[in-house]
């Protein structure tokens, strides 16, 4: 059962459970943060890119000499250049490949055809407009279903002789034959197509880097915005062949990444290319419009589900087959063995015997696609998918939507929980956060008003999302990123004056760890937060770790620092008992210090500790405070939530309106309290955006329709709700601290809790099914055509 | 090459730019005044905001040679060296940013609209942020962080104004 964390050290100290204010903010607010362009070295260069306006065409000649001629211009690069070092492809994170610059082809529209270096930004520029291109247009495949054709042209020619199709693999999980005798057996059988649309992180940073090739050292610094620059740097390594110690990666400060700066662009390597060549630091600075048409997307999942239930709503089976549109290469950042990410945990947070789920990867004349947007591998696709199903089989059954959740969620007594589809839940208390949610929205009062506004032709829809995460990844026996297994670290140095400097194998990007991970030490070893500093980012310095995305920073390096910690306390205990002259198994620790049992004026202080590791400690035993940890979670963990939505539609405009939205989160224990309501609130903004505002089209030749922030609508203060936030707390029971992470949730969990409310506002008009996002147009339209006017 | 005469948070600068460069780069590149940040390439995210005599501008959408002659106040120039506006304390006091990227549009769009409006309702304040974007917060702690700011000015400036000489 749940059992809620107590604080255990003073504000002072500021450990687990305080709302400490973010160390890291004083600069920020002064405009002194460090972001990728603001950094600038002497003798630096500018890159810019060549981008081909089609989606699909062969490249017949580029030809640079007007561009040479511009003044400032240094150099052009184009694939032809890099094939002759072997740098025209690079491998993705997924295990795929993708052009750095094309040779023969290009596959999307504003796919990188060049790159133009010179000594401003204005003049690489216009050495981008001098470039001269010719194209022979080719046949688009935009829609993924037709590019399963057996008369589709093959996209990738570069693949095996077998695999001269537009299938990149096929994956499931489960069990198909118990799934269809549940479906077959079943009282009561619905099926459904949801669409999950392509959209974009559109972090308000865009990306960026500055490559530094030191020739003397050999030495190469590159200063850039990823989520993962350890990865970068071994990545870096296999396909330059420069020596690892000799690269560095350096990430500063982020503005945003929400997966969206996870993979490597090829912007990055030829940054690299060009300072390599030209021997001098190159800046590449993303557009906005070059961002948001050629950086890696999330989603396109095409999902056909089907759900078979009792008929008193008793869910006894799922069976989901999907269609993943990835572009024209998976660019994805999936751990190995899992193509389609975690979708498996689409059975949710309910309990019934029978579930399977495949999906097929396929080629499109797209950007590369799947990575995530605020979102833990491919969970919000599978909790969209059977949110809506379990919805849907609520309304066809005549149940109340929160009724059939409570009758079929999984019992906190049943935890740890086995799913059919192989996953343990490690907590989780799923009737209590739905039970929160209700009453704290006045879910019965809400009907009532619903029943009353529907008789006077006014249309309000109530809706509901309880939903499971799955995050920290992950366990090494299932996780690795290109074989690099899901660890991640903390490495902790305690000087002498009991000051404490702590580097991390993950990153920031705004998550405050530079805050939280000082208050995981703060509660461990009772030093004030004030003195402790965080350091990540650096992989000179920083211990190896596989960076920050899928909510593991808490989950794995949160762990990892409390091991460090719990390392140092033990050696501080020694240290000790020595200037006690105890016996350490005498010595108990409270509020930051050791004291001899039953004496507690007998006692040191972490500080007092830390002075004596450095200048008296006992013979025999290493001198200095420190510890590193690496830690290999044993599970991922199972963080969950109930939100419930209430929408008004405009029937004259088609407008849905989000009146009030409570989200009832469960993280396990948490570290800081206003941290983590500030997460909950963009998570939800993030998820509101894609329900309402936001989605990448494409025309059938292959034209981006949303490439801009004129088209690609980014929610504003003035659409987003004012959210109402409610906890309960289940902590992980493998963790050592027994946080469970937080980043993603409210992204994963929102978008069924408003398209649920908008379904159940026009269920009584016939409408089963809308698919994201919930566009005026589109509820016009079915309005309309439901004879339904102002 | 036009030569740009102007006061930057209090400072006068004069900078040689070509016609087409923009205000933000005079600022950013030019004069090393990096809190004023890049956001979009079509005026709609507002992380460039500066306040240009007294009125919040886009800086990306103003030519370098448009603002000769006038007065500039970056997020450097919001607080005296080492102290803090109301608005950047109240950021930080109600946890206003996260990544830090469109805190400064934020703080210039927040302080314009404070010099016009010295207690605006929550709805005041999200139409005031409809050109600003923030990817972390949802808006929801930004909003918080403006009302305190409000009133912790309307009791700054009551008190000045007892303490004042008659
Ligand atoms: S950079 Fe000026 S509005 Fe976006
Ligand atoms: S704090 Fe990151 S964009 Fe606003």
């Amino acid at each position: 059962m749940a059992t809620e964390m107590q604080r255990q050290t003073t504000p002072e100290v500021g450990g687990m459970g305080h709302s400490v204010k973010r160390k890291e903010d004083p600069r920020f607010i002064r405009g002194a943060g460090q972001f990728i362009d603001d950094l600038v070295l002497p003798g630096m260069l500018w890159l810019d890119i060549v981008r081909s306006p089609y989606a699909h065409a062969t490249i017949k000649s580029i030809d640079a000499s007007e561009a040479l001629k511009v003044p400032g211009v240094a150099a052009v690069i184009t694939g032809a250049d890099l094939e002759k070092a072997g740098l025209h492809w690079m491998p993705t994170l997924a295990g795929d490949k993708q052009m750095v610059l094309p040779t023969h082809t290009v596959m999307y529209q504003s796919q990188e055809v060049a790159a133009v270096v010179a000594t401003s930004r204005y003049a690489a520029a216009d050495g981008v407009a001098a470039v001269m291109v010719d194209y022979e247009p080719l046949e688009v495949v935009v829609d993924p279903h037709k590019a399963l054709l057996p008369d589709a042209p093959v996209l990738r020619p570069d693949r095996a002789a077998d695999k001269q199709n537009n299938h990149i693999w096929h994956w499931e999980s489960g069990d198909r034959a118990a799934a269809d005798a549940g479906l077959a057996a079943a009282e009561h059988r619905i099926s459904e197509d949801i669409y999950i649309p392509r959209i974009h992180v559109a972090s308000i940073e865009t990306c960026g880097c500055v490559a530094d090739w030191d020739a003397i050292r050999g030495q190469m610094t590159l200063h850039m915005t990823s989520q993962a620059p350890h990865v970068i740097r071994t990545v870096l390594a296999l396909v330059s062949g420069l020596p690892e110690q000799n690269i560095r990666v350096k990430t500063h400060d982020i503005g945003g990444g929400f997966g969206g700066k996870v993979p490597v662009y090829p912007g990055y390597v030829l940054a690299v290319v060009a300072s390599l060549t030209t021997g001098k630091p190159v800046k590449w600075i993303e557009d906005r419009s070059e961002n948001l048409q050629a950086d890696s997307f999330a989603r396109d999942y095409h999902i056909h589900a089907e759900m078979g239930a009792t008929n008193a709503g008793k869910i006894t089976s799922l069976k989901v087959s999907t269609i993943a549109d990835h572009g024209y290469t998976d660019a994805a950042a999936d751990p190995s063995k899992f193509p389609a990410g975690l979708f498996n945990v689409i059975t949710g947070s309910y309990d019934f015997p029978n579930a399977f789920v495949e999906v097929d990867g396929v080629y499109t004349n797209k950007p590369p696609g799947g990575v995530a947007y605020r979102c833990s591998f491919r969970v919000t696709e599978a909790v969209h998918a059977i949110e809506r199903m379990v919805d849907i089989l609520a309304h066809d059954l005549d149940i109340d939507p929160a009724k059939i959740r409570m009758d079929n969620f999984i019992q906190p007594e049943q935890m740890p929980y086995k799913t059919p589809t192989g996953w343990e839940y490690d907590s989780g208390d799923y009737p209590r956060a739905l039970k929160l949610a209700m009453d704290m929205i006045g879910y019965d009062d809400l009907r009532k008003e619903q029943a009353e506004k529907r008789a006077r032709g006014e249309l309000m829809g109530i809706g509901i999302s309880s939903f499971t995460e799955i995050v920290g990844a992950g366990p090494s026996h299932d996780f690795d990123i290109i074989g690099l297994k899901m660890f991640d670290s903390c490495e902790i140095r305690v000087h002498p004056t009991g000051k404490v400097l702590a580097r991390i194998g993950v990153q920031t990007q705004g998550q405050g760890h530079e805050t939280t991970f000082a208050q995981i030490i703060a509660e461990e070893l009772g030093f004030p937060v004030a003195d402790i500093k965080i350091e990540y980012g650096d992989t000179d310095t920083a211990p190896y770790g596989l960076g920050t995305y899928a909510s593991r920073s808490t989950p794995v390096a949160g762990a990892a620092t409390a091991m460090a910690a719990r390392k140092i306390k033990e050696k501080a205990r020694h240290l000790a008992a020595h200037l006690l002259e105890a016996n350490p198994d005498d010595l108990v620790w409270t509020n930051g210090k050791w004291s001899v049992k039953g004496s507690p004026d007998r006692s040191k202080t972490i500080q007092e500790i830390a002075f004596a590791a450095y200048t008296n400690h006992p013979q025999g035993m290493e001198p200095g405070l420190e510890a590193v940890d690496y830690y290999d979670p044993p599970n991922l963990t199972f963080p969950f939530g109930s939100y419930i939505c209430v929408v008004d539609i405009d029937k004259g405009t088609g407008q849905v309106t989000v009146r009030r939205f409570v989200a009832v989160d469960d993280c396990g224990n948490i570290i800081n309290p206003m941290i983590v309501d500030g997460q909950i609130h963009g998570g939800l903004t993030m998820g509101f955006a894609p329900s309402l505002l936001e989605s990448m089209t494409y025309d059938e030749n292959g034209n981006n329709l949303a490439g801009t922030f004129m088209d690609y609508l980014l929610p504003t203060a003035v659409e987003t709700p004012a959210w109402e936030l409610g906890k309960t707390t289940t902590p992980s029971p493998h963790h050592p601290i027994g946080a469970k992470g937080v980043g993603e949730s409210a992204t994963v969990g929102a978008p069924p809790a408003i398209a649920n409310a908008v379904v159940d506002a026009l269920w009584h008009l016939g409408v089963r099914n809308i698919d994201i996002p919930l566009t005026p147009q589109k509820i016009w339209a079915i309005l309309r055509e439901k004879g339904v006017t102002a | 090459m036009e030569s740009v005469a102007l006061v930057v948070n209090g400072v006068a600068r004069t900078v040689e730019v070509e016609p087409r460069r923009l205000l933000v780069q005079l600022i950013r590149e030019d004069l090393g005044l990096t809190g004023t940040h890049v956001g979009c390439d079509t005026s709609q995210c507002g992380a460039c905001t500066v306040h240009m005599d007294g009125v919040a501008v886009k800086s990306c959408t103003v030519l370098a040679v448009q603002a000769d002659g006038s007065s500039v106040t970056t997020i450097e120039g919001m607080a005296p060296e080492g102290g803090l506006h109301p608005l950047q304390a109240a950021f930080w006091e109600k946890h206003g940013l996260q990544c830090g990227f469109c805190t400064p549009g934020m703080i210039m769009t927040a302080a314009d609209l404070l010099a016009s409006d010295t207690d605006p309702d929550d709805d005041a304040i999200r139409h005031a942020l409809e050109g600003n974007f923030c990817r972390c917060t949802g808006y929801h702690n930004i909003v918080a962080a403006i009302r305190e700011a409000a009133n912790k000015m309307q009791v700054g400036a009551a008190t000045s104004a007892e303490g004042a000489p008659r």
